[in-house]
């Protein structure tokens, strides 16, 4: 698998929720959502999983399992996503 | 003692999807059989299948359950939502544990497991549904219609592989009977695929006719085995006291009678208990054979057990003693959706008073002593006894009467 240094944005994310996950009905993902917890935008710790999965391969990085439970808004998911992008080799 | 009744129904059959479209392709004849195309069979000896047409998931499905439900959960969503709307409850204003969820079920979702087992096996496990924890397992149809309506009541899930739909009405009446107001019980199944294909034919008992008119003949000379199809009901099961006090709009008929029995060990030279159940059924809606205006058969398919059910019928009823049908000649044999699928058709018929026919079938083999309906036939019905067999030795009826 190749690694890649690319960074994760807030739209490859809420794209990637979508197509994994599917979206919450009355949930505007295209709003401001950087702060809501996932939980408030419909998505529970399976979904997480679900999304981090596919972002580990499509991006070939490696997101600790902990990142579910840890990483309560889009923010916070993607600051270990991109910090795991930027430390993969 | 408590009466169950049905308020509510919710249809997804190959020849019909929702109740109308069902009941009125059903007596026009209309079968929903053909040639297979949810995936390639052409290398399988069997090709002939009921699938549901034209179900748009994403009309039916919210989009946060797409990825994580098979379609035959997604089949069985739809159906439950048009159970309730049917039956015109207000969960709200039920108390929070007061409504159940049983459904039957065979092998789980095999297409999304199917698919999943691809992706570990062939791309690795990174490449496996998050949601394969749970959305291939046999309980998910339960899980999912509990969950997406609020329904905390008492449920579960029952496999007696083909007679599973009477089963969940059955249970759905015990809890009535202790005191919950209302059960959501049936059976929706779904197992058009390789993995779902393979273990029927390793039975031998499914039809390598391919001819869709001819594939499936059941209490035929010409019988060679069933067809499958996929798609099944969903009932709303009620206390007849709760769906009095909230003026309930339908009222199909009551769960007056139910009964299961298990085939002894092959070899034991014993009966099969095909005709116990029904008996049993009969003896518990405190009625006798001649009080039983039409039966719905299991309709097998196999000349065996074809012979078998013919016999138990013509030693319940006497030769040609009762109207006899296989409406399922239209739709395939529907694994755990079949024998709901049956007790929802025998209900309409009830409330309408027609007989629906068994298609593609002339006539029964001579063999057999029954008074097969092979055409619509118009009848005072008001007690139908609705008969299943599951692979294994499981045998469920049960009898429902006409409401009013």
């Amino acid at each position: 698998m190749t690694t890649t240094t690319a960074t994760v944005t807030l739209a490859d994310l809420t794209r990637m929720l979508r197509e994994s996950a599917g979206e919450e009905e009355g949930v505007d993902l295209d709003g401001d959502v950087i702060d809501t917890p996932f939980m408030d935008l419909g998505y529970d710790s399976l979904a997480l999983l679900q999304v981090i999965g596919e972002i580990q391969r499509d991006y070939g990085i490696s997101i600790p399992d902990d990142a579910v439970v840890d990483a309560e808004t889009p923010r916070a998911l993607l600051a270990l996503i991109n910090a795991g992008s930027a430390t993969a080799a | 003692m408590t009466t169950a009744v049905v308020t509510g129904l919710g249809i997804t059959a190959p020849n019909g999807l929702g109740t109308e479209e069902y009941w009125k392709a059903t007596l026009a004849g209309e079968s929903g059989l053909g040639p297979v195309t949810r995936f390639d069979a052409a290398q399988y000896p069997s090709s002939v299948a009921g699938e549901v047409p034209g179900f748009a998931a994403e009309e039916h499905i919210p989009s946060r359950l797409m990825p994580q439900t098979d379609h035959m959960t997604r089949l069985a969503l739809a159906a439950a939502d048009w159970a309730l709307t049917d039956a015109g409850l207000d969960v709200g204003e039920f108390p929070e544990y007061g409504i159940g969820v049983v459904t039957s079920a065979s092998g789980g979702a095999v297409e999304f497991g199917q698919r999943e087992l691809q992706n570990l096996w062939s791309k690795g496990k990174e490449y496996v549904s998050a949601y394969q924890s749970f959305a291939w397992f046999y309980a998910v149809n339960t899980g999912q219609i509990s969950i997406r309506h609020k329904l905390r009541g008492p449920s579960g899930v029952l496999l007696t592989e083909q007679a599973g739909g009477i089963d969940a009405i059955g249970h759905a009446r015990r809890h009535i009977r202790k005191g919950f107001s209302a059960v959501v019980a049936g059976g929706v199944d779904a197992a058009l695929c390789p993995w779902g294909w393979v273990p029927q034919i390793a039975s031998g008992l499914m039809s390598t006719v391919g001819d869709p008119a001819r594939a499936f003949l059941p209490f035929s000379a010409d019988a060679a085995g069933y067809v499958p199809g996929e798609g099944g009901a969903i009932l709303v099961v009620e206390d007849a006291g709760s769906a009095g006090a909230r003026d309930a709009g339908n009222v199909y008929g009551e769960v007056a009678g139910y009964a299961a029995t298990l085939d002894p060990a092959p070899g034991t030279g014993r009966p099969p208990g095909l005709r116990r159940a029904a008996e049993n059924a009969l003896a518990d809606a405190g009625i006798t054979a001649g009080d039983v205006d039409v039966v719905f058969a299991d309709a097998s398919g196999v000349p065996e057990l074809d012979r078998a059910e013919a016999q138990a019928l013509t030693d319940l009823f006497g030769p040609r003693g009762v109207p006899v049908t296989a409406p399922k000649t239209m739709t395939g044999r529907l694994l755990a959706g079949g024998a709901a699928l049956d007790a929802a058709t025998a209900l309409l018929a009830l409330r309408d008073g027609v007989v629906p026919p068994t298609v593609n079938v002339a006539g029964p083999a001579p063999e057999h002593t029954i008074d097969l309906v092979t055409e619509a036939r118009e009848a005072d019905l008001r007690t139908a006894l609705v008969l299943a067999r599951g692979h294994g030795g499981f045998n469920a009826a049960l009898v429902l009467r006409r409401a009013h």
